[in-house]
């Protein structure tokens, strides 16, 4: 096979295993954290705005795992750093 | 497809290529300075003030509020980069919502510069705060071997800032054009409406993850003068509450 052949099937293939494995832990963890939360407010409806807010913060502080996944999928599909080093030779 | 509105050169100025990022900042910095100016020209102490003094008011009025809250201190010094923080961001995801609009968030240079004002500013406040020393006391907390992971820390939260808002708004303006290409009309405009809530939701983060950031390198002294203070009358109510 073509080494860009290679990259291209390498890439994809990386790029869904990625954001596939990568969303599992996060969106396990934010339903998790979601679920205490409501439980929190159902026993405290007073302390709603504090725990609404700690909910926000943790669920981005989870959430940016699953992002650092997006972000290095959509690298691998549109900004792939080894398609440079052979495209010259396909276009060539 | 363009990923990064950085490859997208709108001019030329003197052989500088300007390109889409920066003209939409300036663009929303533009919007923002001409609106402020508008809604502050004519500020009014009356019973009725003006549409949009009325809306400036509530919206400094709950920042500072949601400052204080993680603060526990006067939001005064700390509002102005918060809020500015705030406003941007929240200005640049919402503004998505016109056509041809690419947030200057979606670009990993804006949201890097964001995060890098926040990570000069924590030291700076910290210093403000408590002097040089009592800064950098707090590198050595709790004990003097956690200084390489607290130094660690502060950088890698920083990336986190950047590559959070970036993957979020860059995430909004992806999906949004691979709908539009595999499913119009429809669902892109509530995808779109999806990437409001969610913009608007990492603008309020960002701000409040810089403003915790500020809070824990100001706080280390003044939490324990606080907590010290506290801890002697703290028995007293709970023995009442026993008895």
């Amino acid at each position: 096979m073509e080494p860009h052949v290679v990259i291209a099937a390498v890439s994809i293939f990386t790029a869904g295993l990625t954001i596939g494995i990568g969303v599992l832990g996060p969106s396990l963890g934010e339903a998790r954290a979601a679920a205490y939360a409501l439980e929190a407010i159902a026993r405290q409806p007073d302390e709603a705005n504090t725990i609404t807010r700690t909910l926000f913060v943790s669920l981005a502080m989870i959430e940016s795992t699953a992002i650092y996944c997006f972000v290095v999928s959509m690298i691998l599909i549109f900004a792939n750093p080894f398609w440079n080093a052979v495209m010259p030779k396909v276009g060539g | 497809m363009e990923i990064s509105s950085d490859n997208i050169v709108v001019f030329t100025v003197a052989g500088i290529a300007v390109n889409a990022t920066i003209v939409w900042t300036w663009v929303v910095m533009a919007l923002l300075v001409v609106a402020s100016i508008a809604a502050t020209r004519h500020l009014k102490t009356d019973f009725a003030p003006s549409r949009w003094q009325n809306f400036l008011e509530a919206l400094i009025g709950e920042a500072r509020r949601q400052i204080a809250d993680v603060s526990h201190h006067d939001p005064g010094p700390y509002m102005p980069f918060v809020g500015t923080l705030f406003i941007f961001i929240a200005v640049s995801n919402l503004l998505t919502v016109v056509p041809g609009y690419v947030p200057p968030t979606a670009s990993l240079s804006t949201t890097s510069a964001l995060a890098l004002c926040v990570l000069v500013a924590v030291p700076l406040y910290g210093i403000a705060e408590g002097g040089l020393l009592g800064y950098l006391k707090n590198y050595a907390e709790p004990t003097i071997f956690m200084l390489p992971f607290n130094i660690i820390g502060e950088f890698s939260r920083t990336i986190a800032l950047a590559v959070r808002l970036y993957g979020n708004a860059m995430s909004g303006v992806v999906l949004a054009t691979i709908l539009i290409a595999i499913a119009p009309f429809l669902f892109p405009i509530v995808l779109t409406l999806l990437g409001l809530l969610t913009g608007f939701i990492q603008a309020y983060i960002f701000s409040v993850l810089a403003m915790v950031y500020i809070a824990s390198a100001t706080r280390a002294r003044r939490g324990k003068e606080t907590s010290q203070a506290q801890s002697e009358p703290s028995p007293a109510p709970n023995q009442k509450g026993t008895a």
